[in-house]
Order: C-alpha cells, then sequence, then structure tokens
C-alpha cells in the first residue's frame, strides 16, 4: 500500500490541485473577456469529434435520400416549384414597397434600412448538456463567420454565434438562461428584453410596468437597439401576461417562433453596418 | 510496481465514451443518455487507479465541457471530486457484488450531478428540473454490462 500512489503528488493534493484549476476556469469563462478566444480555440480542437459524431445521422439520411422513389422526388420538385412561385410573387410586391419605404425614409432624412448578407448553415446532429442551449454549426472562420453574428430560421430568431472554429461554430439560442434579447412589440411599439429561461418553448418579458399595453397574441420583434440583431425579425409571440398588483412589474412569457429543439437548417446574417464596414474595407484598399 | 502497459487502449475507450456523449439520439431519449465518460472513467479509477485518477478525470472533464457546451471547469470539477471519492475506496469498491456497485456508482452518479448542477446554478442561475437526474438511474443499469465489456477488454489487452 504505502508504494501505491508514489508517483507524483498524493491523490488528495492532485484533487485540491484540480478543484483549483476548474474555480480558475469557471472564472475565466464565465467573468472575462478572452472566454470567446480561449473557447474558439477548444471548438476548433475538437471540431473532428464533432463530425465523426454526426457521422452516422448523415449516412443514414443521405442513403435515405438515394432510396427515394422518383415518384416521390417529382412530387417534391413540383410542391416546391408551386411554393417558389408563390414566393416570387410576394417579392416583386416587397421590392415595390421596400423602393417606396427607401424614397420615404429619405424624404424624411433618416438612414435607409441596408439588406444584409446570409449564408445557409447546417445545424450538426451532436448533443448539447441540458444546462447549455446551444448548437454546433458547421460552417467556421473559414466561411467568414465572426463571432456575434445573429442567426435566424425560415419562423424567426434563433440565436447567436458565441465561438467559432475554421470548420464549426456554436451558437447560443435565445431560450438559453445566458441569453437575453432586446425585442418591441409590434403592435405598440414597446420596447422591451426577452430572457431564456432554459425552456426551450418559453421566454420571459422582463421590466414590463403593470400600466404597459401588451395582450396574449402580440408578436415580438429584434428592436436593433442591442447592436447585435438586425431591426424587425420576429422573435417570439406573448402566450401568458400575469398581472399581480402587490408586484412592480408584469409577469409575461411569450413562445418563440422558431422551433428551438428541432432546428436543421439556419441562416447566419451579416447585419447591414457590418456589409457596409467591409466594403469601405475593401474601397479604402 | 508494474510497468504501465497499453494506456493508449484506456484512452481509446474513453475517445468512444467521449463520442457516445455527443452522438445524437432521437430528442425524446436525450434526458435519458447515461454519463459514457464518467462511468467508463470510474471502472478505469477502479481497476487501475495508479494509472487512471483525478488527472485524466480533470482533463476528460475539460473535454466533456468543451464538447457539451457547460461552462468551462465544471465538468472537470465534479469527474475529478468523483474519481477522487472511486480511488480512495477502489479496495472496497471491489469486493461489493456487481449489483451492490451498480448501487454505489448511482450514489456517485447523483453526487455528480448534484455537483453539476449547484455549480451551472451558481455560474448561470439553471433551474432545477427532475428530469435531469434520470441519467443517474440509465447509468445504474448500464453499470453491470458496461463492467463486464470493460473487464473483458482490460483483459484481452493485458492493460496494466
Amino acid at each position: 500500500m504505502n508504494d501505491f500512489f508514489n508517483r507524483g503528488p498524493a491523490l488528495g493534493l492532485r484533487l485540491v490541485l484540480a478543484i483549483a484549476c476548474s474555480v480558475g476556469l469557471m472564472f475565466v469563462d464565465r467573468y472575462t473577456e478572452s472566454s470567446t478566444q480561449v473557447r474558439s480555440f477548444l471548438t476548433s480542437a475538437v471540431s473532428p469529434l464533432f463530425y465523426a459524431a454526426s457521422l452516422p445521422e448523415s449516412l443514414i439520411s443521405g442513403a435515405s435520400e438515394q432510396l427515394m422513389s422518383q415518384q416521390q422526388l417529382l412530387s417534391e420538385n413540383h410542391q416546391l416549384k408551386a411554393r417558389l412561385l408563390n414566393q416570387e410573387a410576394q417579392l416583386q410586391l416587397l421590392t415595390f414597397l421596400q423602393q417606396e419605404n427607401d424614397k420615404l425614409r429619405a424624404l424624411l432624412g433618416s438612414a435607409p434600412v441596408v439588406q444584409g448578407q446570409r449564408l445557409i448553415a447546417e445545424v450538426l446532429a451532436v448533443y448539447s448538456h441540458p444546462f447549455a442551449h446551444q448548437v454546433v454549426l458547421n460552417k467556421g472562420t473559414n466561411d467568414g463567420i465572426t463571432v456575434h453574428q445573429p442567426i435566424i430560421d425560415e419562423k424567426g430568431v434563433v440565436g447567436q454565434v458565441v465561438s467559432v472554429g475554421p470548420t464549426s461554430s456554436r451558437a447560443l439560442l435565445i431560450s438559453d438562461n445566458t441569453h437575453a434579447i432586446s425585442v418591441r412589440a409590434e403592435r405598440t411599439g414597446v420596447r422591451t428584453v426577452a430572457e431564456g429561461l432554459g425552456q426551450s418553448d418559453r421566454l420571459r418579458v422582463i421590466h414590463l410596468p403593470l400600466s404597459t399595453d401588451i395582450r396574449e397574441g402580440d408578436r415580438l420583434l429584434t428592436s436593433g437597439l442591442d447592436g447585435r440583431f438586425p431591426e424587425g425579425y420576429p422573435v417570439a409571440e406573448v402566450t401568458q401576461v400575469i398581472k399581480e398588483a402587490s408586484q412592480p412589474f408584469m409577469t409575461v412569457y411569450a413562445k418563440p417562433y422558431a422551433s428551438l429543439d428541432r432546428i436543421r437548417h439556419v441562416l447566419i446574417l451579416w447585419p447591414g453596418s457590418q456589409v457596409e464596414a467591409v466594403r469601405q474595407a475593401e474601397e479604402e484598399n | 510496481m508494474r510497468p504501465a502497459q497499453g494506456i493508449g487502449f484506456i484512452y481509446l475507450s474513453l475517445l468512444a465514451a467521449l463520442l457516445l456523449t455527443v452522438i445524437p439520439v432521437p430528442f425524446q431519449f436525450s434526458l435519458y443518455r447515461p454519463d459514457w465518460v464518467l462511468l467508463v472513467l470510474m471502472y478505469w479509477a477502479l481497476a487501475l487507479p495508479r494509472r487512471v485518477n483525478i488527472g485524466t478525470a480533470f482533463f476528460m472533464g475539460l473535454l466533456t465541457d468543451v464538447l457539451v457546451g457547460t461552462v468551462l471547469g465544471v465538468n472537470a470539477l465534479a469527474f475529478s471530486v468523483v474519481a477522487f471519492v472511486v480511488a480512495v475506496n477502489h479496495l472496497k469498491i471491489r469486493n461489493f457484488s456487481v449489483i451492490q456497485q451498480s448501487l454505489l456508482m448511482g450514489l456517485m452518479l447523483a453526487l455528480y450531478q448534484l455537483l453539476l448542477f449547484w455549480l451551472s446554478h451558481f455560474l448561470t442561475g439553471v433551474n432545477f428540473r427532475a428530469a435531469y437526474l434520470w441519467p443517474v438511474l440509465t447509468g445504474m443499469m448500464v453499470w453491470p454490462w458496461l463492467f463486464w465489456l470493460l473487464r473483458r477488454y482490460r483483459r484481452q489487452l493485458k492493460i496494466q
């Protein structure tokens, strides 16, 4: 027994060392700014594991696509074409409206809303701990992704990029405990903040005085005031408003439009101002 | 002390456990996923406490943190504490029957979940849900099979 742990320090000392290191790491990760760089580096180090883990699923889905019958493919193609036509028609109207809007904004002397660039990314089917609402995307710095870029899907805002590796990146969802997003009610224009609760189907809208006009069914859009999310994207629908006279604020819950627990494809956005900055930098060079 | 042999195979089994940790499963089952890395770590800490103890546990915990997206260091701390308890008591635990061991491992897994929740609660304000404890139960059910499998693995490859 005496020579049992005779290489290196004793077990108790090792435990103390390990605990000290972990506490240091937690502190650095939670309370300092350098953590995004550390995390980005570590994410790039483990990204082969992500790809290896998602391999079986991508193989199966690839095989099922191969085995799809021609009949099915044709009918799907038909449906998609019909949908595209429909949306093209709507888009024509939108272009007209946008031009009109730009003109009106010019008349008012306010800056026009710049349409940013976007990129489609796939969510790698890997697990995240229930404590952390995050997803891994298959795009990274090689595709020009940077930290803090907003992510949306076809229904609404999904989250933002928090760490980037060369071929993969990690995004924080709006339902995470540590996430909050600045929103505006579409009907009344009330500006407020929606924070995550760690549940994929519920957000909490905070700091609303009792006299605020907000109802169940109100649409909450991004307000653009946080400087991260561009203005006007749908975030959530108000599902529950609880008014208690003894409380200074109302308790308001909202349901995100994006189905956060089963996202497969997302759009990564480059906010207009960033695109402008890049363009300016290119002109200067 | 016998010379180390087949340390690489230990890391291979831990790597497989890491892969099992992030491999996708249908959405309904994701809450029942056993803590594979911790189970494999506990086996090695039990069988070869001189080779695998707190250092390895800390490193694997850190990797798990990066993979599953918890705050860095949370899993590392919880793994280290559990590995310490197992390594200190390895002679006692080895004498138990597999069923008793499985119950004891359930206790260790519960300790791990508790530490993890507690730290996350302080750091990011996570709220407790009873569903977070499912991995303890599934881990207990998996332990006898994992124990048998890893013992065969160790003996076949003569890992010391």
